[in-house]
Parts: structure tokens; C-alpha cells; sequence
């Protein structure tokens, strides 16, 4: 029964060092990504729009990009016909990147925020890439 | 207010029935993506052959044109690897005794020693293919015999079954030795086998290979070989043609006009 002290300094060492993530982060939020769609090609567009609506490429633009790279690598078709009935070539460099010619402030600023590492640049080339 | 136990199964039941409903709704709400279609203005083909003149590209050539591997490993993004182990080619030169082995003699003077230009050659039974563990290789119904680097894992069982030597291992990142890449075509990463993709981007965009095109000589003829019309085909009907090592009956699509 004497160790009542020891006991509960030590859980609440424990609790606190539990916490640590949660204490030592407070106050200090990362801003959340704003991806930045200021390039000039889509500067240059009459309508600013993706090939399909930015909901759905902000949530599926990975299952969009791995079907793209499947039926063109595979099974060699290569138009994409969006559901509003215009056709795009199925080309990260020749179709994304036209567009979105500014990995650092497009791609990568959501996926350094929510820690996420695809592996399309191992191979596929940046735009500008070897300028530098 | 008092609940009984019977409304609040009820309502329990009717709570967890939302829950598990959730995905399935959500998956039923996703209007289906767009559809796929192959390209108008595509170079198609039955099956894809390349005829190899190499009487012109001597005559022509001098030996010293190289206007077709540099045409392809530009854009293709091969690196210049000096180191001959580690070295990254789709397509270079053979002397003719260990490009046709088997089929030299020792009169022939005039063939020995001659360099031949050799690349991957899209057999039409490609031993790469059939060892290949994820089918990161596969044979194309047009003929190519396709990578998808994707699904490489480098375990290059292809390049011990291709008897060509027509495949390349990435020792090393390849960036370093490319300078200005090709922006319009992927590098490949170190862990991955590459090899002549017969230019299907190109095909793609109605183009012929690069090397083809390159060529100021038309010591390449690309054509389709099921087209009895066509100008391949026309070649193999009136020259006489070899192929690299057909005894393996890997019935390559290179052929090759010799005299």
C-alpha cells in the first residue's frame, strides 16, 4: 500500500510520454495543401476544367491514373472518354502534365502533407526535368 | 420516456443496417468512370516484322552511321552507360560470327567480322515471355513483345531465356547518364529489365519506329507480315533472308538481307 506514490507518478510519466505526439505537435498545425493549379497552359484555358470534376479528381485521381496506365500499357488502348463525352489521350507527360506542369506545387505539396510516396517519378519525367 | 426492450432492438437493428449500408451506397452513388477506346490514326498490324537491308546499310553507312541507335536510345531514353557490364542497349551492332552462330563458315570471308545491327527481335514464340513471373512481359496480338515496367521486379529470368541478348538489366539509376531526357517517354528505375518496345508509343500516334524513320538509307523496312501487299513482305518473296539462330524456334521478326 505504500507504493500508492510511486505508482501514480508513474502512470502519469507513462500518460505523458503516451501523449507526446499529441503535446509536443500542439500549437504547431501544418498548414493544410493548396495545391496550385496557376500554370500557364491552364491559365490559357477558356474553362478551367480537369478531364473529370475536381471532387472526384481530388478523391480518385490514383484509380483514374492506375486504369489509364493499365489500359494503355496492356491492353494498348489509349483515348479516355470522360463522362461528359470529351476524349483525352491516356498519357501522364502528354495529358496531365500539360497541364500541371508544376509537380512541386501540384503533386507534391498533398502528398508531402499527408505523407503518401508514389513512385510515378522513379521513370516518368518531370517537366523541365535535367534544366536545372 | 421509457423504452421498451423492443424498440430499442429496433432501432439498434435499423442503426447497424445504416452502417453497413454506408459503403455499399457509396459505391452504387459513384456514377461508373468514362469509357476506353482505342485511338483512329493507329499504325496497326497482324504481325509486326523488321527487315534489316545490311547491304545497304554498308554500302551506305561506311560502318560508322549510327543515325538509327541513336535515333532510338534518344527517344527512348537509354542511358550511355560506359561500363560494358552494366551497359543499356535496344539496339547496336554484332559482328556477324556471334550474331548468326552456327551459320558462319570460314570462307566467307566477306561476312566475317561484318557488323550486324541487332535488337530485340518480337519473336513470335518468345521464351521471355513464357518465364516471365508477372507477366510484366507479354506478347502483344499486333506482335510486339511488350514491358510493362510497372510490373518488373527484376528478376530477369527474361534475360536469361531471351537468346539474343536482347535484354537490358538497370544496374544503376539511369538519370545521370541521359542529360535532357525525353520528356515525352519515361526513364526506367534501377531493379527493372528494358528492351525494344518496337516503338509502340510511336505506332500509337500512326508513326513508324524511330530507327525506321532514322534511317537515311531505307536499310529498314517496317511492315505488317500477314499483309501479303506490303513491302516486307515483298522482300521476304524476292531476297533471300536470314534470321538469328531460327534452330530455337523462338520464330523471330527481324529478318535480315545479307547479299
Amino acid at each position: 500500500m505504500g507504493d500508492r506514490g510511486k505508482i501514480i507518478a508513474g502512470l502519469l510519466v507513462f500518460g505523458l510520454l503516451v501523449a507526446f505526439p499529441v503535446w509536443y505537435h500542439l500549437g504547431k498545425a501544418t498548414p493544410p495543401p493548396r495545391p496550385d493549379i496557376n500554370t500557364p497552359v491552364i491559365a490559357g484555358l477558356p474553362q478551367k476544367e480537369c478531364i473529370e470534376d475536381t471532387s472526384y479528381m481530388r478523391a480518385y485521381h490514383m484509380e483514374l491514373l492506375r486504369d489509364w496506365r493499365n489500359w494503355a500499357v496492356r491492353d494498348g488502348k489509349r483515348i479516355y472518354v470522360s463522362r461528359d463525352g470529351k476524349e483525352y489521350v491516356m498519357s501522364l507527360e502528354e495529358t496531365c502534365l500539360k497541364c500541371h506542369s508544376n509537380k512541386a506545387q501540384f503533386c507534391d505539396q498533398c502528398h508531402d502533407y499527408l505523407r503518401v510516396q508514389p513512385n510515378c517519378w522513379n521513370c516518368h519525367v518531370e517537366p523541365g526535368e535535367g534544366n536545372q | 420516456m421509457e423504452m421498451t426492450r423492443r424498440a430499442f432492438l429496433k432501432m439498434g437493428g435499423l442503426g447497424l443496417l445504416g452502417i453497413l449500408a454506408a459503403p455499399v451506397l457509396d459505391t452504387l452513388a459513384r456514377t461508373d468512370l468514362g469509357r476506353v477506346m482505342g485511338a483512329s490514326g493507329v499504325t496497326t498490324a497482324k504481325r509486326w516484322a523488321l527487315v534489316v537491308d545490311m547491304k545497304k546499310c554498308w554500302e551506305n553507312g561506311n560502318g560508322s552511321c549510327r543515325d538509327c541507335i541513336l535515333a532510338c536510345h534518344r527517344t527512348h531514353n537509354v542511358p550511355a552507360i560506359p561500363d560494358g557490364q552494366e551497359q543499356v542497349k535496344w539496339i547496336w551492332t554484332e559482328r556477324y560470327e556471334n550474331a548468326f552462330p552456327g551459320q558462319e563458315n570460314e570462307f566467307a570471308q566477306n561476312l566475317l567480322g561484318q557488323p550486324f545491327l541487332v535488337l530485340c527481335n518480337h519473336c513470335s514464340d518468345p521464351p521471355c515471355v513464357r518465364v516471365c513471373p508477372t507477366q510484366a512481359t507479354f506478347k502483344r496480338e499486333d506482335g510486339v513483345v511488350m514491358m510493362d515496367y510497372h510490373r518488373c521486379i527484376g528478376c530477369r529470368y527474361c534475360m536469361a531465356a531471351c537468346p539474343y541478348g536482347a535484354r537490358s538489366f538497370n544496374f544503376r539509376d539511369a538519370r545521370p547518364y541521359l542529360g535532357q531526357p525525353n520528356p515525352a517517354y519515361p526513364v526506367r528505375e534501377r531493379g527493372v529489365v528494358e528492351k525494344c518496345n518496337l516503338c509502340e508509343e510511336r505506332l500509337a500516334e500512326g508513326l513508324l519506329p524511330a530507327c525506321v524513320e532514322a534511317c537515311r538509307y531505307g536499310a529498314l523496312v517496317f511492315g505488317d507480315l500477314e499483309d501479303p501487299a506490303s513491302e516486307v513482305r515483298e522482300i521476304l518473296r524476292t531476297r533471300y533472308t536470314i534470321r538469328r539462330k531460327p534452330e530455337l524456334g523462338t520464330r523471330p521478326n527481324v529478318y535480315y538481307v545479307v547479299g
